[in-house]
């Protein structure tokens, strides 16, 4: 392939220059060609399209099959879903809930990073091996096990919170008898059990990525400051946090796109899309659009707004990638 | 002392990680009576391939079996895996190894376009689907799964395509090869590891995926596993027998390639070659 730009002594050589430009100008746009349609056609368009949906009322599938006509309402979608104060209550669920699990999820990654890079080979392996099993669990199939280890009646954790003796649990919580406790009722309970699941499928990537990270940093480093007695605390600090800071922010950013839209989890762990008061962008867009009544144009407009929040997020991204593209 | 405790720790985030993978394999063979008894039992007394036998042969609906469900998913899986691993090949190749104008542009685009949110595309994308006349049909999935996961893989290939030596190339020009010999016979094998470690990626990303498929698919019988699961498993009073053996059964392929990708990223294959 790059024989023709790079080495004009093969087989190009023996073209004019005029011919050999035109071929090497047209081949690598003909070999982008169908990544650009697909692109264009199936991420693009509809990214414009759910903006111009959310400037309509629409209310019926004839609509969008085109057999009836759209009635445009300006930013009326809009005005209804910021003057409601159910708004207020997903927006403050969203931003929480992405927060807690972002925080969570870096804290606990960095540190089973850190404790991979100092154990043993072995353990080390064994360790790698149970965190990889975790990543690579479907975020349904590992949703669904935990809704079973809270089952109600014979789950693991209904059975614990049973074994507990009765005077602490009375003591405790004020009740002794977990049987039939409804683990998903109130939603701080239910946020609490979806950031354990969101966590617990995302630290393993968190852990890889910093462990990556400790193994380009030379080891002399942290040795030369153990031995003049840093704490691990100010080796941390000091030492593997400047120099992994651009992994560290990349790490975040990328964290807090996939929390502010979690949606597989909600959606099996609170049985469908009844649960209002848990509800956050992702699920609530998803719900005012399909659950009848539909309402696409309402639902596309919520979907702008999680859109432009993620957005934001993505410029700090994009920066970030091209400045260490640069750097490297 | 110390390294008592850094062990310690290590079983702890083991334990962490990879008891829900094993409380669900170890549901799923024991028989209901354990799966319900008062105490729980750790591992299985007497593990039974009862709801295995049950979700495999019984009918889930009328006429339609767990298998038929499994069967849509990996046609829809496959399809995807095999069309984007072609045009990101195209792709891959045309950024790696030529420089043109719009190269840097595509690139950004890229990394910009895998940021969109895809829960905001279900729906623009339902009314596409809905216009074409692909509701409810299992290639309305395959498009869609498509369009999602070719921004990683050509990301992802670009990489793999880049790593294979220029010298290679080049060699076999000056032997007389043409610019589709050198593609299959030079390139298309030292790149085959990356473009397996890819269509996992996009296996992963089909075979799991959930909002879409709910939306789409309307007919029972062209359910998704997931949907499938969703729908049938997630009633209140579960029978987690069968629902854990399903959930195995479901699982269990994407852990296997997971893995699998994780030893072809290093593949010595490229080094060999230019040394010998």
């Amino acid at each position: 392939m790059s024989s023709q730009t790079k080495s004009p002594e093969t087989a190009a050589a023996r073209e004019t220059p005029a011919r050999r430009r035109r071929r090497v100008d047209r081949l690598p746009y003909l070999l982008l060609l169908p990544a650009l349609l697909i692109i264009g056609v199936l991420l693009l368009w509809p990214l414009g399209q759910v903006v111009v949906m959310s400037f309509y009322r629409l209310n019926s599938v004839r609509q969008l099959r085109g057999d009836r006509d759209w009635p445009w309402v300006g930013f009326g979608n809009y005005v209804d879903i910021l003057s409601d104060p159910f708004f207020l209550t997903v927006l403050r669920n969203t931003v929480l809930f992405a927060a807690a699990n972002v925080l969570l999820t870096m804290v606990l990654g960095t540190l089973v990073g850190l404790l991979l890079n100092r154990l043993g080979r072995k353990m080390a392996t064994f360790v790698a091996s149970c965190v990889m099993l975790a990543w690579a669990t479907p975020a349904l199939t590992g949703t669904i096990v935990w809704k079973w280890i809270f089952d109600d009646t014979s789950g693991l954790v209904t059975w614990l919170f049973n074994a507990l003796p009765d005077g602490l649990s009375n003591g405790l919580f004020g009740r002794s008898d977990w049987t039939g406790y409804g683990w998903f009722n109130s939603p701080l309970l239910f946020f609490s059990i979806l950031t354990l699941v969101v966590v617990w499928h995302s630290f393993p990537f968190i852990a890889v990525s910093v462990l990556a990270g400790l193994k380009s940093v030379p080891s002399e480093l942290h040795e030369a400051a153990r031995v003049d007695g840093a704490s691990p605390w100010r080796v941390f600090w000091k030492i593997t946090f400047p120099l992994l800071r651009p992994v560290f922010g990349i790490l975040i950013v990328l964290s807090t796109i996939w929390d502010f839209k979690v949606f597989t989890q909600q959606f099996v762990l609170a049985g469908g899309t009844q649960d209002r008061p848990t509800f956050m962008l992702a699920i609530y867009s998803y719900a005012e659009a399909f659950s009848p009544p539909p309402k696409y144009g309402l639902g596309a407009a919520i979907a702008v707004i999680l859109t432009l929040i993620l957005l934001a997020v993505t410029g700090f991204y994009v920066r970030m990638v091209l400045r260490q593209e640069d750097e490297s | 002392m110390k390294k008592i405790a850094l062990n310690g720790a290590g079983l702890l985030v083991a334990l962490f990680a990879a008891f829900p993978v094993y409380w669900m394999i170890s549901t799923s063979l024991k028989p209901s009576n354990e799966i319900f008894s008062a105490t729980p039992q750790p591992v299985p007394t007497h593990p039974t391939l009862a709801h295995y036998r049950e979700i495999l042969i019984g009918n889930l609906i009328p006429g339609v079996s767990f298998l038929d469900f499994f069967l849509n998913s990996a046609l829809v899986a496959v399809s995807t895996v095999v069309l984007s691993g072609l045009v990101a090949l195209l792709a891959a190749t045309a950024v790696a190894r030529f420089r043109f104008k719009l190269r840097t542009s595509f690139l950004i685009m890229l990394l910009v376009v895998q940021m969109i949110p895809l829960e905001a595309l279900v729906i623009p994308l339902f009314l596409m689907i809905q216009r074409l006349g692909l509701y409810n049909t299992l290639p309305s999935l395959i498009l869609t799964y498509l369009g999602f996961s070719l921004p990683f893989a050509v990301w992802m290939l670009r990489g793999f395509v880049a790593a294979v030596p220029k010298e290679l190339e080049e060699a076999a020009a000056i032997d007389g090869a043409s610019r589709a010999q050198i593609f299959r016979r030079v390139l298309f094998p030292l790149v085959a590891p990356g473009l397996v470690a890819t269509s996992i990626f996009s296996f992963i990303t089909a075979w799991n995926e959930l909002i879409f498929a709910l939306t789409f698919i309307n007919d029972q019988g062209s359910y998704t596993l997931p949907v499938a699961m969703t729908f049938f498993f997630g009633r209140d009073d579960t029978n987690w027998g069968p629902v854990m053996a399903a959930s195995t059964l479901f699982t269990l392929p994407v852990i296997i390639f997971f893995l699998l990708v994780q030893r072809r990223m290093v593949s010595g294959l490229v080094a060999g070659a230019v040394k010998g």
